[in-house]
Order: C-alpha cells, then structure tokens, then sequence
C-alpha cells in the first residue's frame, strides 16, 4: 500500500535517510506471548515518526527497548551509529500516566532529569523556567502535580523530556490520559514544537486520527506477534493553522485508508 | 459530640469521667481508687522527687534508642523486602509472625541475655517496634507505581539515587504510618520491659508504688506514661499531615 506518498503528488524520498535511530531484528517474549518479531525500522533524523497499532502489538514493548527500560531478547538498537541497551542522555521519555514526583514542584520535576546529571541548582532551574514557558506552564513554577489538571500534569512530562536536551524524544501515548479538549490543543503545540525543536520523536499511539494529524511518517504494527505491516507517510501541509488540517483531504484520505488496513485486527 | 443540641468538644467527654472517678474516689468503695484530685496532687508532686526525675531520664533515653534502633533497621529492611523478591520470601514469614505475636512472652528471654539492665528496655522497645515499621515500608514500596521508577531510571538514575530521591520519598506516607505505630507499640515495649527488669526507670517506681499501696502515685504515674504515648502519637500525625498532600494525590 505504501502508495499514499506517491498518489499524493511527487514526493522528494531521498535515496540515503538519515536516520537517527536504527532497530534491527529486535525481538521480545513474555512467557509464552510473543510481543515483537524481527522489527527492522529505521527512524529519520528530525521528524515525528508515529508506532501505530491496535492495543496488544508490542508497540510501548518496542518504544521502551528504544528507551533501554526493556530488554530485547533478540537484535539491536542504535543511536546515532552506536549500539544500545540501557537508558541515555540522548534519550528522553514521556510517560503515559506523566510519572510526575507528587512531592515536588513543577519546577523540581521538569529540572529532574538535571539534577540526576548533577547539574547545579540555579542553572537547572534557570533550564526548567524557560521549558516550562515553552510548554504554556508559566506561572505554575512552585506549584504541586495535584494542582494541576491532566493536561497540565503532561506538559509537565513533556517539559522534563525537552530540558535534559535529548536528541531523540520518547511520546508513550502521551495524550490518552488527558481530556479530549486538552488533547486537541495538546495535539496543536506539538506540531508547533517540533518545528521550533530541531528533534526527533518517536511517538506510540493507538489513534489513528492523532497519528496521521501529528505525524510525517507512520508504522503501522500488525498484532501478535508484532510486526510492521506498513509504513505511510503522509504528505500533508502543516505549516498553516494546525485546525485546518482537521478537514485536509490527505488527512481523511489517509486515516481512512489506515483504518481500511487495520480493520482486520479488530475483533 | 452533641448535647441538647450544643456542640461540646471532645475534651468534655473526659472531664464527664475525671468527675465520675472523683465521685466513686470520694464514696471510698475501693482502696485502689483513690480520689481522682489526690492522683492529681501525687502527680504534681511525684514529678518534683529526683527519682521521678531520673526514672524519666532513664525511659526517656531506653527509648529514643529502641526507636531509633528500630527505625534505622526497620525502614531499609522493609524497602530491602520491597523490591527484592528473594528477601521477601526469606523473612516475610518471620516479620508477620513477630507483628502479631505475644512479644511479652519474649521479654524475659531478653533479660537473659542482655541482663537486668537498660540494654534489655533498648531491646524490648526495639522488638515491639520495628515490626509494623518493616511491614509499612514494604507495603509503601510496594505501591509505588512502576512508571515512577521507570522514570528515574529512563532519566539516568544511579542506584542509591533511585533510592534516595524516588523510592524513599515514595514511600515516605506509609513510613511515616510504620512509625507513628510502632512509637506507640515501643510504649508498650518499654513498659513491659521496665516492669519485668522491674529495677530500672518507671518500671521500679511502679514496682514501689504498688507494693506499698501508694495508690495515688500509681496511678499519677499511669496517666504521666498515658499522656505521653498520647503526645508522641499525636507528633508524628501532625507530620503525617504534611506529606498527606500528595499521598492523596499519588497516581
């Protein structure tokens, strides 16, 4: 099917990608389940690459081997050209229940990944301040997780991932414990901050609708065991108001064909 | 509490009772009850005697050691039992049955081997402590959402960092529960360790008072010993208050 980026008009597909993240053979099992088979994927430099799937194909198992939280049972993981398999600098993830410290401030949380990096307290939270506006959290410095709504509670996360100044960003579906409305306009400012951030993100989602709005390029993951079944890019312009892309054709085209794909899974 | 339709606070209920006591104290029906203002008056007086004076020293100090001991143990044993299965297995059983088990029966076991001295109180305060402390912490570390951890260790924590500024802190409600109970079952602790040892602290001013009848004393000392598990209690749940916030608030 991969055709969507050719009916679309030329589309420029450079011969050599440069791609920041390499994944070759990974594979994963949990007791007699099998999570992931043989994934080879290669995620381009700079731009948001989207795991799609319906629940149960292994998609946050192969975000977290990206991570290095999980280990593979077979195959590799490479950043940059350099094998992997335990958490780095050049990785920062954000969690889908925010794994937010409840005991300590906005501020405190977004300059943790600093503070692990023994960073000194004023220039980290000098860090934290200037990423917490970035998210739309000015204002919220001093105050707890609690006090926040849910979708302030993310930002959060999203602000902790930006401030250790990783090269690649780890989204394990950040919006689905946010409210519609929080996650629409969330949905917004990540467009916008991948085009100010120069950093590539690797997304994890189960809507197909978030997938093709945000992403340049989606890996559709067929369940059990998992595997990539296709890759789309969708050609769709984002450099205008982020709420016209709602009604683009390439976007319903796209997220129609996709669920066209995807059906068969579905009980 | 309401009477007649008024509100009366809680304290009233206990002068209702120090009344009644007075009045059956007054009727002299029972020898051991003395007049509750003639206990008041013993109190007053019994805290002026030097021996009041170093007996209180005495506890105070088998006391603050016995917690502490058991605090300093209890916590990184219960976190140990927290996160590692092994150590779960080998001692989960031993720390249930001594949380629940009639440790009275074990003093006198402690007197043997520690003597008739401070050291047996330390240990009997230690052993009617640590045991709930052990089993908070686990139970706290154990609540601790996977994702916490995931975190500190996505984000480059060494170990004793995981340790120090994640699992301790999670965990620090249930912690803090541990203790505030196992100060009140140190009381006990040493209460009955006094009384056994019998030659040490308020154990031998309770041991005076009673064999000579001196009713007022006894029981001046009782409420003494009463008030102070009360005030200790009472300290630690003022604390707990302050990380209730986010105990709450934990996802």
């Amino acid at each position: 099917m991969g055709a969507t980026a050719l009916r679309n008009g030329p589309s420029p597909v450079p011969a050599p990608i440069d791609s920041i993240v390499e994944v070759r053979g990974i594979s994963k099992t949990y007791g007699n389940v099998e999570a992931l088979r043989g994934i080879d994927l290669d995620f381009p430099r700079g731009k948001l690459t989207s795991l799609l799937g319906p629940s149960g194909c292994g998609k946050t198992t192969l975000l977290k081997i990206i991570a290095g939280l999980i280990r593979a049972d077979g195959g590799t993981v490479a950043i940059n050209g350099k094998r992997v398999s335990a958490p780095g600098p050049e990785r920062a993830f954000v969690f889908q229940d925010f794994a937010l410290m409840p005991w300590a401030t906005v501020t405190r949380n977004v300059a943790f990944g600093l503070e692990l990096r023994g960073t000194n307290k004023a220039e980290r939270e000098e860090i934290a301040r200037r990423y917490i506006a970035e998210v739309g959290l000015a204002g919220f410095e001093d105050k707890y997780p609690h006090e926040l709504s849910g979708g302030m509670r993310q930002r959060v996360g999203l602000a902790r991932a930006l401030s250790v100044d990783a090269d690649v960003l780890l989204l394990d579906e950040p919006f689905s414990a946010v409210d519609e409305q929080n996650r629409r306009k969330f949905q917004e400012d990540l467009i916008r901050l991948r085009t100010n951030q120069n950093k590539t993100f690797i997304f994890v989602t189960h809507s197909i609708e978030e997938a093709v709005y945000i992403s340049d390029r989606i890996v559709l993951l067929s369940p059990r065991p998992g595997r990539v079944s296709q890759i789309i890019e969708p050609e769709i312009d984002r450099s205008g108001d982020p709420e016209r892309i709602h009604r683009d054709r390439h976007y319903l085209d796209t997220v129609d064909e996709i669920w066209q794909g995807l059906k068969q899974y579905v009980e | 509490m309401t009477l007649f339709g008024y509100r009366v606070p809680m304290m009233a209920s206990l002068l209702v009772w120090c009344v009644v006591w007075e009045v059956v104290g007054r009727l002299d029906l029972v020898f051991l009850l003395p007049p509750f203002s003639d206990v008041l008056v013993a109190a007053v007086s019994l805290v002026q005697t030097p021996s009041w004076q170093s007996a209180t020293v005495t506890t105070l100090r088998a006391f603050a050691m016995g917690m502490a001991l058991s605090i300093v143990i209890g916590v990184p044993l219960g976190i140990l039992m927290g996160r590692v299965k092994i150590a779960d297995d080998l001692l989960g059983m031993w720390v249930n049955i001594f949380s629940s088990a009639p440790l009275s029966a074990i003093v006198p076991v402690l007197m043997i081997l520690f003597g008739f001295g401070e050291k047996t109180i330390v240990a009997a305060v230690f052993l009617f402590a640590i045991w709930i402390i052990v089993l908070d912490t686990r139970a706290g570390v154990r609540h601790i959402s996977p994702s916490l951890i995931e975190m500190a260790r996505s984000y480059g924590a060494s170990r004793p960092a995981l340790y120090t500024k994640i699992i301790l802190w999670a965990a620090l409600p249930e912690i803090l529960a541990g203790i505030r109970l196992g100060l009140i079952r140190g009381v006990k602790g040493v209460v009955i360790g006094q009384l056994l040892v019998a030659i040490v602290g308020y154990g031998a001013l309770f041991e005076t008072f009673s064999r000579n009848f001196r009713m007022a004393e006894f029981w001046a000392l009782t409420i003494i010993l009463f008030a102070f598990a009360l005030l200790i209690a009472e300290l630690i749940e003022r604390a707990e208050a302050k990380v209730e916030y986010y105990a709450g608030a934990r996802q």
